[in-house]
């Protein structure tokens, strides 16, 4: 299998900040890269070099088996873009928004209209098809451009943070979408800051930090490397801490952690529904009624916390 | 001889997008019959009785200066398309498409072109009415229209270098338009060259507005006998020097904008 997307010692400075530091990526034909990290850790800067938008300081692409240096244009015929990157047309409508860029794409008149009404029926858009875009809501807006990205069924899509800001119920529908076009054999790059979008989506997953890859490989890898499911009880009197804690070292293998002042105890566990049922019916022998009891599966603040020693958030500014 | 069928080709759908857009929020449209209108009824008007051109009515006299700085005003809506399609991301769409890297240019100057001449045909027929009049033939009176719309095409290109490179639709909208307000005053397009103190008499007579004004004014016989026209060979050859103008701010800004264009980035 052939390699569709390639990068090589990639680097990018602005003024000072390195925003991409040496960034190496291989994703092979046909499957799904997630490039997973908080606002400013290098995700748009790349997606940007990899759609020939921006010029690296340093580093070879490849997309598609071309050189995006030498052949800009080339890769520009088999590459969709969608997300934060590029935008669709406000003042349009969604139709004339995808037959213009599918004129663009040098498809031919009756091509473009042919399949503008395609993507429109396929992304569910028929109705509002001639309704200008300013009046579509942020999921509809979203499935257009994702719809322009895949006008001409590109081999390889960029999707820049493609359902950042939406609901989670149009983001589920984003990801129906998304995971249709990856089975008919697409290679897609897919920036996110949502492990869970990464997850469900990708093949493969690279962790970035500020311009470098800190940790990759297959979602089930990565989450056992970040430690799995989490216990966590949390008790209404300070003199139940420690029971429990022993309940949950016995559950966990000795992984409890008591945080005294929020009253809550929690521990890694291989199995987060044995050890919440073991841990309840513990709970209920000993007569305790917690405040809250539950199974936290790692989040990205989880990832980057065990990876970095620093939060997520604080890394947005 | 490809490339150029191509951005024709793009440079066309990206026009039809614009020309949709206009369509969509008609207020630019109606910014643009208004503003004519009000030109040349307040010019026509107010200054009408308290400038004295001698042995000529002023309205004749002036409305070729009043057609050459609103298509030069006209012009400086390029500056504030580019810059807003850079700040809402349409650019790198385009950018990220595999169309011709000039068809965004030519398509939105070809569009702002448009809307000059619609400008044009209502401010013409606003000058019929206050009693302006095209003194020649039906060639020279076109050749005039076909000059003032080359310059109009110019000077897009001008405001397009001015957008590509500011940061936001506000500084393009100060920018685009800040400098038309010296270029446009001090030129012969209201008054006579020698009027103007003498230092900035040199300035007057080359400037393109001078050149396009005084060769309407020609092409149409709305200048007298006897009309101040300045000196030397721009007032001997006002058509040439207005050609030239076109020319070299076209050879200028034509490649400095697709050069711009090519890095514009919107963050």
């Amino acid at each position: 299998m052939g390699v569709a997307i390639l990068a090589e010692g990639l680097v990018k400075r602005f003024g000072t900040v390195v925003a991409v530091d040496g960034l190496d990526l291989e994703v092979p034909e046909g499957t799904v890269l997630g490039l997973l990290g908080p606002n400013g850790a290098g995700k748009t800067t790349t997606v940007r070099m990899l759609s020939t938008l921006l010029k690296p300081d340093r580093g070879r692409l490849e997309v598609g088996g071309i050189d995006v240096d030498l052949y800009p244009q080339r890769v520009r015929k088999v590459i969709g873009l969608s997300g934060q990157s590029a935008a669709v047309d406000e003042y349009l409508t969604g139709y004339e928004n995808l037959e213009m860029i599918g004129r663009l794409y040098q498809l031919g008149k009756s091509k473009a209209r042919e399949r503008a009404n395609d993507l429109l029926e396929r992304f569910e858009l028929t109705d509002a098809a001639n309704r200008p875009v300013k009046t579509y809501s942020g999921g509809m807006r979203r499935r257009l451009d994702l719809a322009a990205a895949l006008i001409v069924s590109p081999p390889v899509v960029f999707l820049d943070e493609p359902t950042t800001g939406l609901d989670p119920r149009s983001r589920m529908g984003m990801w129906d979408i998304i995971g249709e076009r990856v089975r008919s054999g697409a290679t897609v790059l897919l920036t996110t800051q949502y492990l869970e979008e990464a997850d469900r989506l990708a093949d493969e997953i690279v962790v970035i930090d500020k311009g470098k890859a800190i940790a990759r490989g297959k979602a089930d890898e990565l989450k056992r490397e970040f430690g799995g499911e989490r216990l966590v009880v949390v008790v209404r009197e300070r003199a139940e801490l420690e029971p429990v804690r022993q309940m949950l070292d016995e559950v966990s293998g000795g992984r409890a952690v008591a945080d005294v002042s929020a009253h809550e105890i929690s521990a890694e566990v291989t199995s987060g529904p044995r050890a919440l049922t073991d841990v309840v019916l513990r709970l209920n022998a000993a007569e305790i009624d917690p405040v809250d009891i539950g199974i936290h599966r790692p989040t990205l603040d989880d990832v980057f916390l065990k990876l970095t020693g620093h939060a997520a958030e604080e890394k947005s500014q | 001889m490809t490339a150029m069928v191509g951005t024709l080709h793009d440079g066309w759908v990206v026009t039809k997008r614009n020309l949709i857009k206009i369509r969509r929020i008609p207020d630019l449209l109606i910014f643009s019959t208004i503003q004519p209108i009000m030109f040349v009824l307040l010019f026509a008007y107010v200054f009408g009785g308290s400038i004295q051109i001698p042995g000529v009515s002023y309205k004749d006299y002036l409305m070729p200066g009043i057609f050459v700085q609103t298509v030069a005003f006209g012009a400086g809506i390029t500056a504030i398309g580019l810059a807003d399609d850079m700040q809402r991301g349409i650019v790198d769409r385009f950018r990220s498409l595999p169309m011709s890297r000039a068809a965004v240019l030519v398509g939105r100057t070809t569009s702002d072109l448009l809307n000059n001449l619609f400008t044009v045909i209502v401010m013409s027929l606003t000058g019929l009415l206050v009693g302006w009049r095209i003194h020649t033939g039906f060639g020279k009176g076109l050749a005039g229209y076909v000059l003032l719309l080359l310059f109009a095409y110019s000077m897009s290109w001008i405001s397009a270098v001015i957008g590509l490179s500011a940061k936001s639709v506000e500084v393009a909208q100060s920018a685009g338009f800040i400098w038309m307000f010296p270029l446009t005053f001090l030129s012969s397009a209201f008054v006579a060259i020698d009027t103007l103190p003498g230092w900035l008499q040199p300035i007057a007579n080359w400037n393109p507005i001078s050149a396009l004004a005084l060769s309407l004014r020609d092409l149409w016989g709305n200048a007298p006998e006897g009309l101040a026209r300045g000196h030397g060979f721009p007032a001997d050859h006002p058509v040439l020097l207005s050609l030239m103008w076109c020319t070299l701010i076209l050879a200028v800004c034509v490649p400095l904008a697709i050069n711009r264009y090519r890095r514009a980035a919107h963050r």
